[in-house]
């Protein structure tokens, strides 16, 4: 009787797991198997209208990174740019939030979620408004005479600045949560144990806060890295990213293997700074 | 860890704590002597935490003084003051070692080769095996420990502990009791403990303080306050007692004659300053025999009531007696026969010692400090 019990448990237990293995079956593991078999097919004429036939063609590989290496570099720069930007900017507000803004904390949170109620795209068509050489900003800016190509849109700085903007909560978020799950007692403790001020952020808030660091740079770093959006509306002709080299080739050109090939470079090259970022790092000090 | 380091008085003098509308700590004016393991006792919202936390330069008076020796601290930052706390549920900086929890004191003040000294401070509270191992990898009892240790070797003045046991279980925190007992021995320092628990403060300390309302209500050692108690609030919230309300009939002898609802009950002269007119009479439950009706040789008082409730709990039965006067009155009786009195609704006599009365100021609430949530815990 008990047994039955048990192993009438233990397949509610798989029934249960159904649906999220099929979700992550028909819509990880098979998109992905897919992705990779597209992107070994070799065409069957010269233009991508003739079709293309399953094969192992591992030349889509070396051909796309020969060709468009540099859009990878340009990727990887700008993301690492808006990503060091992302955490200047996000530690400070999120250790507000955390240690001063008391009952405006709750607040503060929801208006940094709150652009997530507009969509990503006409945030950054806003900003091609705000930018435009037409607009206040860069006429101020002009009159100053600080902006050397007397624009912004259409520069990698435009390009950079889109990526911080539409990236920074993913960063806040992930610190305000490690930030705020300090003991606030632990900075009494120190101070009682001759902490200054100082030493209190880097012996006790700095250290406790890296898994958030981590996970902040990891959540920003790895959208705006595979991000055509920015570059396509806010850069110039000389600012597209990989993504931007992605996208035309899967919607414009319908090179399909090639677009492919072009997206598991991305995905390996992610994974493999990934992994050794989180091992230079060490799990140690993530607790 | 030198032993008898120069350790100095801890004296308050008037001290203040006044928020927006509510006065925590109440003109408290106390001298704690140097190397003496003092508990700060009272429920909470009574101020013994905010007393605690004045001295250690946490919270800021509003008026008084906290001097050590000759120097009033009030002025200096907490890191300045020869004092260190244990913290409520620890506060250990949970990415640090044991070690390095220990040894943070030491580092931020620049010390050189610490390494023999954590070592033997470690030593000293069990702790050596631990060292590299993480605050979360530790069970409560020595997560407890670390805390001393982190504090302690700094070798303050005066050690706070902020109801450092409060999260232990029972047996773990009657060890914990006596450990702490012991290395204050050990090292001399000054410790200042505040908690609500009767027993761990009674347990510990050579003078135990209770508190209530942002004052002191009284002194004394365990044994003095637990057998006198000089107010209402002491007598029900150390222990429980039986109060009871009448008026002063005479003086017999050194004892004095009070009248409670006609029955007369003695308590010793000494023990009051009042000679006339209304009065308390009090009395601890473990001083009351309860016997049957016609048991000869009886102590002087006696009152006559029926039980109205018992409960056996092995080394005693406590049994609740109702008065003739309908109040409700609790005594302990200690396991050393077993006896077949405690059939509910028999009519019993509770007698005791005149000397174990005690008498209080009339005009008090006889309910002060009666916490129901608190009950032997």
């Amino acid at each position: 009787m008990a047994v039955t019990t048990r192993s009438k448990r233990i397949k509610t237990a798989y029934l249960l797991l159904i649906p999220g293995f099929a979700w992550l079956f028909f819509f990880f593991f098979f998109p992905l198997g897919s992705l990779l078999a597209t992107s070994l097919k070799r065409p069957l004429g010269d233009s991508p209208e003739a079709g293309f036939a399953y094969a192992l063609q591992f030349s889509n590989y070396s051909q796309a990174i020969a060709e468009y290496w540099p859009f990878y570099v340009r990727a990887f720069t700008f993301a690492a740019i808006a990503t060091v930007f992302c955490l200047l900017l996000a530690y400070p507000i999120s250790y507000y939030m955390a240690f001063k803004a008391k009952k405006y904390k709750y607040l503060m949170l929801v208006l940094i979620v709150a652009p997530f109620f507009a969509s990503f795209l006409l945030r950054t068509n806003a900003w091609k408004t705000i930018l435009s050489s037409e607009g206040a900003v860069v006429g101020f800016l002009n009159f100053l005479g600080v902006l050397p190509q007397e624009r912004i849109l259409s520069t990698s700085f435009a390009v950079i600045l889109g990526l911080i903007y539409n990236f920074l909560p993913f960063m806040i978020l992930p610190l305000f949560i490690s930030l705020d799950k300090i003991d606030k007692r632990l900075l009494e403790a120190a101070g009682d144990l001759y902490a200054t001020g100082n030493q209190r952020f880097w012996k006790i808030v700095w250290p406790l806060s890296i898994p958030g660091i981590v996970s902040g740079t990891i959540l920003t770093f790895i959208p705006a890295s595979g991000d055509y959006i920015n570059a396509e509306l806010l850069g110039g002709i000389s600012d597209k990213m990989i993504g931007n080299v992605i996208q035309s080739q899967f919607i414009i050109l319908r090179n399909y293997p090639q677009a492919s090939a072009l997206s598991f470079t991305l995905m390996a090259i992610v994974l493999v700074f990934l992994y050794l970022y989180l091992r230079k790092i060490g799990t140690k000090e993530l607790l | 860890m030198p032993k008898n380091h120069t350790v100095q008085d801890l004296y308050l003098k008037n001290l203040t704590k006044r928020y927006d509308d509510f006065t925590a700590v109440n003109d408290l004016t106390l001298t704690i002597p140097a190397g003496s393991f003092f508990a700060l006792l009272g429920p909470s919202g009574c101020g013994k935490t905010t007393t605690l936390r004045m001295v250690a330069g946490l919270e800021e008076p509003t008026s008084g003084e906290i001097l050590i020796g000759e120097e009033n601290i009030v002025p200096l930052p907490p890191y300045k003051r020869p004092v260190n706390t244990v913290f409520q549920s620890y506060a250990l900086f949970p990415h640090l070692t044991i070690y390095e929890n220990v040894a943070f004191g030491l580092r931020r003040r620049g010390i050189k080769d610490i390494d023999k000294t954590v070592k033997d401070m470690l030593a000293l509270v069990e702790l050596t095996p631990m060292a590299e191992r993480k605050p979360t990898q530790l069970s409560g009892g020595q997560q407890q420990r670390v805390a001393v240790a982190r504090a302690l070797i700094n070798k303050p003045d005066v050690l706070l502990l902020d109801e450092p046991l409060g999260a232990l279980d029972l047996k773990l925190r009657r060890q914990m009791q006596l450990e702490l007992k012991w290395i204050q021995k050990d090292v001399g320092t000054t410790f200042v403990h505040v908690t609500h628990d009767q027993e761990e403060a009674m347990t510990m300390a050579d003078t135990v303080a209770v508190m209530n309302e942002g004052r002191i209500e009284q002194m004394g050692s365990p044994v003095e306050i637990y057998e006198n108690p000089k107010t209402t609030f002491v007598a029900n919230f150390l222990g429980q007692s039986n109060l009871f309300s009448g008026t002063v009939k005479g003086i017999d002898g050194e004892l004095l004659a009070v009248d409670v609802n006609g029955v007369t009950l003695y308590v010793p002269k000494s023990k009051t300053n009042i000679t006339s007119g209304k009065i308390v009479v009090g009395v601890r439950p473990e001083k009351i025999k309860v016997v049957d009706i016609d048991t000869p040789g009886l102590p002087k008082n006696q009152i006559i009531g029926k039980i109205s409730d018992n409960a056996f709990v092995g080394v005693s039965t406590q049994y609740v007696v109702e008065s003739p006067w309908g109040q409700e009155l609790s005594a302990f009786e200690q396991n050393v026969d077993p006896n077949d009195l405690g059939y509910k609704g028999n009519e019993v006599v509770l007698a005791w010692e005149p000397r174990n009365s005690f008498a209080l100021d009339p005009d008090e609430d006889l309910t002060a400090g009666i916490e129901p949530e608190l009950v032997s815990n």
